[in-house]
């Protein structure tokens, strides 16, 4: 009687098969909708700075060099991929792409960076309008993020000086 | 130079130790997900281990915590000398989307050196093994910074130059850009 229980689970066993998928060599197909890193298209984006002022993760720099040069900066490290940056874009110039194979050694690996010629209006200096009233207050003007230390500034504010977290971690680990 | 320090190394096999320093338990899954049969990674011999001081390869989940940034940094002290650091999920490697509020204090990289990134939220359990593939040399990696710079105005300005004569007519080069 064992050895026939014994022989029943060694033919499910046998049943079961393989499940393992041999990843780098071959990949399986992604689901539909699925949203990987996306991708900037420098030919269709206007410059609007709509997908700056939409990332939750604000992650999208901008820069004004001048009233006609804007510099777009997606840094990408904190991305979480939302699609928000795709969706406002008035353009359609943001495509959320399927590549989700972006391990680096180096994370300025998966920034992209546009430098862009803006076609200004002349009476408003920008032509994208935001909805709500807040949205193009801030919106007015230039913008000035800062690019070297790769962080986002408030048009209200004035330029952080240095590294304000670093400090802070020195007391926490004293 | 990394990698080939890396292949003679870790030659033989990774011990992964996973560390959470304050995630949303996204990454955690993901990792968990890879060490099943489904995809089975101890065929490159990647074996999870509960101590730091068993471990050659760190995965750091979440971003660095005000409340965990010293247990982070002991951990990471513990583990034996040629180590590696990995930072999952988009919170270890930029800090998340909460990355200005009070706990959080950035990247684990300001805690801790890292060595890989894969970024994502969280990354697929693929996009894991592709980057421990990429630190051991199996694979290459894909990405690759983009930079674009516009050299020309892309409405054309009206200039004399780009008016030819045409016998009777005078053509304007770039009308139908205009």
């Amino acid at each position: 009687m064992s050895i026939l229980s014994k022989l029943g689970e060694t033919a499910i066993c046998l049943k079961a098969g393989r499940v393992t998928l041999p990843y780098p060599a071959q990949a399986r197909p992604l689901p539909e909708k699925f949203r990987g890193r996306p991708i900037f298209d420098a030919s269709k984006c206007i410059g609007c700075a709509g997908c700056a002022n939409n990332c939750p993760a604000r992650e999208i720099l901008v820069f004004d060099v001048c009233q006609e040069i804007r510099i777009l900066k997606y840094l990408g490290r904190r991305c979480t991929y939302c699609g928000r940056c795709a969706d406002v874009c008035p353009e359609k110039a943001i495509t959320m792409s399927q590549e989700f194979e972006n391990g680096t050694n180096q994370i300025g690996d998966i920034g992209q960076r546009l430098e862009l010629f803006m076609s200004t209006c002349q009476r408003c200096g920008r032509c994208f309008q935001e909805p709500s009233v807040l949205e193009q207050l801030k919106m007015k003007g230039y913008r000035f993020d800062d690019l070297q230390n790769e962080r986002w500034i408030f048009r209200s504010q004035a330029r952080l000086e240095g590294d304000a977290v670093v400090d802070d971690l020195k007391i926490e680990l004293d | 130079m990394l990698k080939n320090l890396c292949q003679k190394m870790f030659g033989r096999s990774l011990w992964v130790y996973h560390a959470n320093s304050g995630g949303c338990n996204g990454c955690d899954i993901e990792v968990l997900n890879v060490l099943t049969p489904y995809y089975d990674v101890e065929r490159f011999g990647i074996k999870l281990v509960g101590s730091p001081r068993h471990a050659d390869v760190m995965l750091c989940q979440g971003p660095a915590m005000r409340a965990t940034a010293q247990a982070l940094k002991r951990a990471y002290e513990a583990m034996p000398a040629p180590k590696l650091v990995f930072a999952i999920g988009s919170c270890a490697c930029g800090g998340g989307v909460w990355f200005d509020s009070y706990p959080v204090l950035g990247p684990v990289e300001k805690i801790i050196p890292v060595n890989y990134y894969i970024p994502g939220c969280p990354p697929r359990p693929e996009a894991i093994i592709y980057g421990v593939a990429v630190a051991l040399g199996l694979v290459e990696k894909k990405t690759a910074p983009v930079e674009f710079k516009e050299l020309e105005l892309p409405i054309p300005r009206y200039h004399p130059k780009d008016l030819h004569g045409q016998g009777e007519l005078v053509v304007y080069e770039k009308a139908e850009k205009v």
